[in-house]
């Protein structure tokens, strides 16, 4: 397969140039200047014409629910791999927050078994705590032989400072990220927005900055006391939370980070009328949480876009804004906000970008031979036009459920075609 | 799928217009429980409570007969909704049944919202979570309008439990709306730093004196003990420092009147010689809901004429 006349962007290998690239046996053989490759003609049983597109590395996003085992009538690993080559992504890590809890190798492997149907590549990211109930690490060892690519209890933060030392200890002994989802629920408990002005206005209580920033806070401190620990924070969405992130990467803890699209495009102030479309945790934020997001991600703080991907029932989401499911999907329309917001808004250069999606994450997670398309790597590769105006409709979405708050919205930059080892898996 | 509420609807007082609230207010006086008016013959009015109440139910319930409609209770216990019906196919089903205005009080914000972009007959907030009481604003500006000139210019002090109260977020709506001057007072906990960007020209103090001197209205708020939530109020402190009594009232202008939305708790947030005494509009604010509350069915289905 030759991907011939489009404009190759691979961050990882400070390529931004057109480029052909050559796939062998579902890996990168060769990458040219355009019409140069030797021999190109000959070994590639067929051609993709890239012209007036950018062609990128496939994207990684480090933070989806599939919903499987157990949720089928919201998401399955088919459904939600199908919405990931859709939107780009090449692979996905699932979080365990499944029924049952994926923390033992059995269900990790289960997850990459065919009978899944998967269209991209699947990695899990199994439970660190057995259950995820907070009391006792996971075999870190096995799961990680297995092929977890990191260990988290997403939904259910680890509160307990013993636990979440323990886990960043063994974690730091095997090269094993811990990942967070940073909320003091003791702080937030019948909490379902951000608190602010709004909050107050809707009548809803809010979770406040600090249940964020105080475990982020706890987190660093810990990772940077303990050797080698690897903490990675998920969906990052305050500016406190992001002083803690900052210094800890000044100390050259290894600590990484995610933002969502939706974190740095809408506020609390966009949710009107108690759709619950607009309800997820963490919850949007303030302006000027968003702004120091931005800046986060300009300046090289933020390490990857991940889309916390949610999908729920439509009777999950249609009741009581306080009583409905927390959670939007979002596989599908990251790029375009991507795109949208930060590169034709914020004058965030295309390459930086694509590194969010790309290099940034397989660097989080240690996902080697992914994240560029430099020879010798998995041909997963994302062609998209970076100036095609379109509007998302939920209803066409390949999820299974339909919760976004994007539903209408016009966006610029749209996925062409995705590749996953040299293979097709979406076109446009 | 979901639409705009139906014409009629009373979600809150916020989106509200001045002018709609002056209209509505003005077709209120011509209502009398005491001289029924057939404006609403043959039509159901649903009553769908998933909360208790007294004042509120009963005062709608009595409005709409006096309008000759048919009222039919609902509420949560005793009904499908104890066996885990849905909000939306509680509504789907008396909208099947027949309803042509349904009242709902609800506790989580944005319920009737919710009700609203799924039902096709008007909604009426009957006081939704922390959100908004709008009926409860309108008999207020009622029943000042009945002791006062006009709210244009007039001082507001509400005391108590602002953080956890519907009555008073609809209460700041509707008076900023035209031109009082609204004080909010009471401990961090119940009056927030925030509850003062609710609306223009509200302003917070902690301290009664300040909050009463020179003020028109002292509406008082129970605290309500069953939304704490965690928080924890020493309410003998609480009583120290703002309970309303008969030297307090003092500061305030002479004629100032005293307001409550019910229900009140004697020896709490009142002290009885305030709640019995000539200042206090309480039971007029319960008695001015009935015409009120017409005048919002009557709104509802079309039939306000001025």
């Amino acid at each position: 397969m030759l991907i011939t006349g489009g404009h190759l962007i691979d961050p990882a290998a400070s390529i931004d140039a057109p480029m052909d690239v050559l796939i062998r046996n579902g890996r990168v053989a060769e990458v040219g200047l355009r019409g140069k490759i030797e021999g190109a003609d000959e070994t590639a049983h067929a051609t993709i014409d890239a012209r007036g597109l950018i062609v990128a590395p496939g994207f990684i996003d480090l933070h989806v629910h599939l919903r499987e085992p157990g949720q089928t009538h919201k998401e399955t690993i088919a459904t939600g791999t199908a919405a990931a080559a859709a939107g780009g992504f090449t692979s996905v890590c699932t979080m365990p927050n499944t029924i049952p809890v994926v923390d033992s190798v059995e269900w990790i492997e289960w997850l990459r078994q065919p009978e899944r149907e998967a269209v991209v590549n699947v990695f899990g990211i199994a439970a660190a705590t057995v259950g995820s109930k907070g009391a006792e690490l996971t075999d870190f060892r096995a799961l990680q032989s297995a092929g977890a690519v990191a260990v988290t209890d997403d939904g259910k933060p680890i509160l307990d400072d013993a636990i979440m030392r323990d886990a960043l200890v063994l974690g730091g002994e095997l090269n094993f990220p811990v990942v967070q989802h940073a909320e003091d629920t003791r702080m937030t408990e019948g909490c379902s927005m951000h608190s602010g002005a709004q909050s107050f206005r809707l009548g809803l209580r809010g979770m406040t900055s600090a249940a964020e920033a105080s475990i982020v806070e706890r987190d660093v401190q810990l990772a940077l006391k303990i050797p080698n620990a690897r903490l990675h924070v998920a969906h990052l969405s305050t500016a406190d939370a992001l002083m803690s992130v900052r210094r800890a990467k000044r100390e050259k803890a290894r600590v990484t980070m995610e933002v969502t699209p939706h974190h740095f495009v809408l506020t609390d102030e966009d949710m009107r009328d108690y759709d619950s479309n607009y309800k997820m945790n963490p919850p949007l934020r303030s302006a000027s949480d968003v702004e120091a997001i931005l800046a986060a991600i300009a300046d090289g703080t933020v390490d990857a876009i991940a889309t916390d991907h949610a999908p729920h029932a439509a009777h999950e989401k249609a009741m009581e804004f306080e009583r409905a499911a927390f959670g939007i999907t979002g596989l599908e329309t990251a790029l375009g906000l991507a795109i949208t917001r930060l590169h034709r808004e914020k004058g965030i250069p295309l390459s930086r970008v694509i590194e969010l999606f790309t290099a940034g994450p397989a660097r989080c997670f240690d996902l080697r031979g992914r994240g560029t398309l430099v020879r010798g790597s998995v041909a997963d590769v994302t062609l998209f036009d970076p100036k095609k105006k379109w509007t998302f409709a939920a209803a066409k979405s390949l999820s299974k459920s339909k919760n976004t708050p994007f539903d209408g919205w016009e966006m610029t930059g749209r996925v062409v075609t995705t590749l996953v080892a040299g293979r097709i898996v979406y076109k446009a | 799928m979901t639409m705009n509420p139906a014409r009629g609807s009373l979600l809150g007082i916020e989106d509200l217009e001045a002018s709609e609230i002056m209209g509505l207010l003005k077709f209120a006086r011509t209502m009398n429980p005491d001289k029924p008016r057939p404006l609403l013959k043959g039509k159901r009015v649903l009553l769908l409570f998933y909360e208790s109440s007294t004042r509120t139910r009963s005062s709608f319930e009595i409005a709409a007969k006096s309008l000759g409609a048919h009222t039919v209770l609902i509420q949560a216990i005793g009904s499908s909704i104890e066996k885990g019906e849905s909000l939306l196919d509680t509504g789907y089903t008396v909208r099947a049944v027949g309803a042509d205005v349904i009242v709902i009080r609800h506790p989580n914000a944005g319920a009737p919202h919710v009700m609203a972009r799924h039902i096709d007959v008007p909604i009426i907030n009957a006081g939704d979570g922390l959100h908004e009481h709008p009926s409860q604003a309108l008999l207020d500006a009622y029943t000042i309008l009945r002791n006062k000139k006009t709210l244009k210019g007039l001082q507001v002090t509400i005391v108590g439990d602002i953080f956890h109260s519907r009555v008073a977020r609809s209460a700041c709506h509707l008076l900023s709306k035209f031109g009082a001057k609204i004080t909010l007072c009471g401990p961090p906990e119940l009056v927030p730093d925030i509850a003062i960007t609710l609306a223009p020209g509200i302003r917070g103090t902690r301290h009664m004196e300040d909050a009463l001197r020179g003020t028109d209205v002292v509406m008082l708020l129970r605290v309500q003990k069953e939304r704490l939530a965690g928080l924890r109020i020493d309410l003998a402190e609480y009583i120290a420092r703002y309970q309303m009594n008969t030297a307090r009232l003092k500061m305030a202008k002479k004629d100032a009147i005293v307001m409550h939305p019910g229900p009140i708790i004697r020896g709490l947030e009142l002290t009885s010689e305030v709640a019995d005494g000539p200042q206090a509009r309480i039971l007029e604010e319960v008695r001015n809901g009935v015409p009120t509350r017409m005048a919002i069915l009557a709104r509802a289905l079309g039939k306000m004429r001025r």
